[in-house]
């Protein structure tokens, strides 16, 4: 978030819970009881029920622990939680599946073979946190605090970070940025002043025409899109899905357009065209806040369907009846901005395209496109002031990547290690992240590993890049353990907790619990005043007038429902600076980048190749979770989807087993064939997140193929850093 | 009587699975069984594709051969809603009535008896929807009395194009998939 869009956070968590304690109320009484009575130490007879937040995912859906006798029985949705409203995405069902999982972490571990062998002697939560405190104080004074990188994903890193910046660094990331919604988030700051954020701000659930371009709904989980997208569908809308692949969501549209995978930007400028060469979109709105429209009316009327027809293969008339249909709804017709955005290099600006198409339907802060996400303020906890880092972050030197603000680069710090410019880094920590399939081009990242003094990987299971670690530090799961609060812009206030349901089986320890000691061993114990996270969240609660104990019952506390939509003749204030929405960026112009979205050809793949699409599965997330009984008991391996055509004319069969050799000579495991009709001929498409290829992680290893291993080519994108990863193809290796 | 059954709007399924995850834990299915599933049917020729995703679990038959073959009335119509039950205790583990099935609803659970959803009437006659109904997050599943014309699920027959599965096999299965 940069500076702008503060501002605007600060100015609509206002709000407070006022009446929010006393009119929340939950519809089945829910009591976070003790499940081992105090007195016998014995496991407490019958059914109790918890609650907490899950974190299969980072969505971090309420959530209510069901313990039989004692024991983890099952998990289900908090009716209470907004997120959830009662009901978990099948990751977050199978969520008892990760405290149960036999390859998880047991103690913490020392390296003693080179790094990768994956060789490791079991030692205490001592010596692994004495060995890396050490490390730490020696990079420290040999090289600065910057010299150290946390790399992290999820709420979980949240004391981490604390411990980073309280130790002087800067150099805190997550790949959520550069290899993932940051394009998005860019485009529409760039557009409209403000970013998507997460959940997205998207009104799906009263949207009338719903236009999915790069977004697999129903394949992608995020719970409360769904159940808004099939909320949607109930209740008749329009639904437009753009894929080279015949998805879930195209099979839910009444209009499915089989684009050819990197023309994207050249529908949107055609619909774009259309709605401004037919005069259907939102004119009251256009004359009222555009910026620079003049300019963009005169640009856009080269683009008309005939010349998208020859990029994208959508015939002309489909993409007229397509915008026509959008026109009919608006402002109810939402453009969906995707989330997964950093595909061919040019995605901020692609972005931005699907900002300016929603700004032709005037839909921002309308009921059915975008609403005005609001917030409950939980004040932080009162920490002492971050010492100042004198080098600044290493991640985006000169500003090379002039709109990356606000988030790290993860890729840029990988530069940095590599290259020791702008100064050297010597030691990664890196949180509940698998960063040899997060980040593209794995090789680049074990070089950087190699170059290190201090690796240090945190996380639940064996993951590949444990394996390369000096210390792994096994972290209890979700359900053993309390996190950080969840208090997120949504479309109403609430605040929910993580907190334990049941004791972690072996040695495994909280994150909150390791950053603390930790601290205590870097001497920045100032810095965790705190006895436990007990009294840290019970601190944070009782400034917003809260209490933990409250909030350890009901799992979940909301407050009153606010404004989310302005009103018909509201006034609207953009954040961007001239403070309308801006079809033409000076901003841009001036940094020396298209005011106004162009159209880049993408390169074609050579004779024989296919380009590499890969996406989601509704029952993993990323690669971490391959390892759950019950989620990879319905999918354990993934498939390489073929056009069937193409499989027919190859002899290859459905069912059959292939390596795919990728532009570089990379050669994959062998993966599964799914010869179908629903994908176009000129790519293949896989589940990200499996062929994970550590020794230690023994029921995921070698299982299907790695799309990551195949991404060595990615595109940077100039405006913000983002690393483009659909411009890798591959071809059948027959040899294997 | 009432005569439970259940109606699936396959508009709005995505094929996630809760639904066999919730059930898995609720029932405590040993791994690598399942009592419900999904299917996808998919035809035509890229890009013009027609495609339904379903649920699938027992129908719980009117005219339930796997309850007519059963030679030790293990395999039974519960008195409540008329749903096919088995009776763990007097299974011998024959398989005559998984051989009956025709929608392979049923398989021998590792401790020798045949296993297969209940409708979880265990949660419905305390009034809770069965957990595959419960949590779907698409909201595509309906429970209810087929048998009163009120019900959601009648309501909901009535109002939609809909179809069963196999019904030529005769056995009169109580779930309906809307189109
Ligand atoms: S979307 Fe699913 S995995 Fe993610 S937090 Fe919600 S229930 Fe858990």
């Amino acid at each position: 978030m940069n500076s702008l869009s503060r501002r605007r956070f600060l100015k609509i968590t206002g709000a407070t819970f006022g009446a929010a304690v006393a009119v929340s109320s939950l519809s089945e009484v829910v009591k976070g009881a003790e499940k081992v009575e105090v007195k016998t130490g014995k496991k407490v007879k019958g059914i109790q029920k918890i609650p907490t937040y899950c974190d299969i995912c980072f969505w971090k859906c309420g959530a209510i622990a069901y313990l039989k006798d004692g024991e983890l029985w099952k998990i289900e949705g908090n009716p209470d939680d907004p997120l959830s409203e009662g009901r978990l995405c099948p990751r977050g069902t199978g969520g008892i599946g990760a405290h149960f999982d036999d390859s998880r972490l047991k103690a913490p571990l020392i390296r003693k073979g080179p790094r990768g062998s994956e060789e490791f002697v079991q030692v205490t939560w001592d010596e692994a946190l004495n060995y890396i405190a050490e490390k730490m104080k020696k990079i420290k004074s040999d090289f600065g605090p910057e010299a150290m990188v946390l790399f992290s994903h999820g709420v979980g890193g949240n004391f981490l970070k604390h411990l980073m910046h309280a130790y002087g660094t800067p150099n805190d990331t997550a790949p959520s940025f550069a290899q993932c919604r940051g394009p998005r988030e860019v485009g529409f700051e760039l557009t409209f002043g403000d970013v998507i954020g997460s959940p997205e701000r998207t009104d799906l659930r009263n949207s009338k025409c719903i236009v999915l371009i790069g977004s697999h709904l129903g394949e992608n989980m995020h719970n409360t899109q769904v159940q808004e997208f099939s909320e949607a569908i109930e209740k008749g809308a329009t639904i437009i899905t753009v894929d080279p692949r015949f998805s879930v969501a195209a099979g839910k549209a009444k209009y499915y357009l089989p684009i050819k995978p990197g023309t994207d930007m050249a529908l949107l400028l055609a619909w774009m065209n259309v709605l401004v060469t037919e005069e259907l979109y939102n004119k009251k709105f256009i004359e009222k806040y555009a910026y620079g429209f003049e300019q963009f009316q005169y640009e856009i009327a080269q683009y008309t369907p005939e010349w998208a027809y020859i990029e994208t293969t959508i015939d002309p008339e489909v993409i007229r009846e397509t915008a026509r249909e959008m026109a009919r709804y608006m402002p109810a017709t939402l453009i969906h901005p995707g989330r997964h955005t950093s595909w061919y290099g040019d995605d901020a600006q692609r972005s931005r395209a699907i900002a300016l198409l929603n700004a032709l339907m005037g839909n921002w802060g309308k009921k059915g496109g975008f609403y005005n996400p609001t917030s409950v303020n939980i004040p932080k906890y009162p920490y002492p002031a971050y010492p100042k880092s004198e080098k600044g972050a290493a991640d985006n030197p000169n500003h090379k990547y002039p709109f990356a603000e606000g988030e790290k680069l993860s890729t840029g710090l990988r530069e940095a290690t590599l290259t020791e410019k702008p100064y050297p880094i010597k030691g990664w920590f890196v949180y509940g992240t698998n960063l040899t399939q997060a980040l593209p081009n794995t090789q680049e990242t074990i070089n950087a590993i190699q170059k290190l003094d201090l690796m240090v990987v945190c996380d639940v299971v064996p993951s590949e890049i444990a394996g390369y670690a000096d210390v792994v530090l096994p972290e209890s799961v979700y359900v053993e353990r309390y996190d950080d609060l969840n208090n997120p812009l949504f479309r109403e206030g609430f605040v929910s907790l993580r907190q334990p349901v049941v004791d972690s089986p072996n040695d495994q320890k909280p994150n909150w619990w390791i950053a603390k000691k930790l601290a205590d061993k870097l001497g920045l114990q100032e810095y965790f005043p705190w006895k436990d996270v007990e009294e840290y969240l019970d601190t944070r609660l009782r400034s917003a007038g809260l209490s933990l104990p409250q909030l350890k019952e009901k799992g979940v506390i909301r407050a009153p429902k606010g404004k989310i939509y302005f009103d018909e003749d509201e006034e609207i204030e953009f954040y961007t600076s001239t403070g309308k929405v801006e079809f033409y960026s000076h901003k841009l112009k001036d940094a020396g980048f298209d005011p106004i979205p162009k159209y880049t050809k993408p390169e074609e793949p050579p004779a024989g190749y296919f380009r590499l699409l890969f996406g989601r599965s509704p029952v993993h997330t990323f690669s971490k979770t391959q390892s759950n009984r019950f989620l990879s008991g319905l999918m354990d391996e993934n498939e390489v989807w073929l056009n069937y055509d193409i499989a027919k004319r190859m002899g290859i069969k459905n069912g059959d087993y292939i390596k795919l050799k990728n532009q570089d000579g990379i050669v994959s495991n062998k993966v599964k064939v799914k010869a179908t009709e629903r994908i176009r001929t000129d790519c293949v498409y896989m589940v990200h997140g499996f062929g994970q290829r550590s020794k230690m992680y023994r029921q995921t290893f070698n299982k299907g193929a790695s799309d990551s291993q195949l991404i060595t080519k990615y595109k940077m994108d100039p405006l913000m850093g983002g690393t483009g990863m659909n411009v890798n193809f591959v071809t059948i290796d027959w040899e294997a | 009587m009432a005569r439970y059954g259940m109606v699936i709007d396959t508009k709005k399924c995505v094929g996630c699975q809760d639904c066999v995850i919730a059930c898995e834990a609720e029932n405590n299915v040993p791994e690598g069984f399942c009592r419900d599933w999904i299917t996808t049917e998919s035809s035509g020729k890229f890009p013009t594709i027609e495609m339904e995703i379903r649920t699938e679990r027992c129908n719980h038959c009117t005219d339930a051969p796997c309850v007519s073959c059963c030679p030790t009335g293990a395999s039974h119509y519960h008195d409540v809603g008329g749903v096919v039950l088995v009776t763990h205790g007097e299974c011998i583990g024959c398989k005559a009535c998984i051989a009956s099935c025709p929608y392979d609803a049923r398989y021998v659970h590792p401790e020798g008896y045949v296993d297969k959803c209940t409708f979880c009437i265990h949660r419905v006659e305390n009034g809770k929807d069965p957990a595959c109904v419960s949590v779907c997050p698409t909201h595509c599943m309906y429970f209810g009395d087929l048998d009163d014309p009120s019900s959601k699920v009648s309501q909901l027959l009535k109002s939609r194009k809909n179809h069963s599965l196999i019904p030529e096999a005769g056995t009169k299965p109580n779930i309906y998939y809307l189109t």
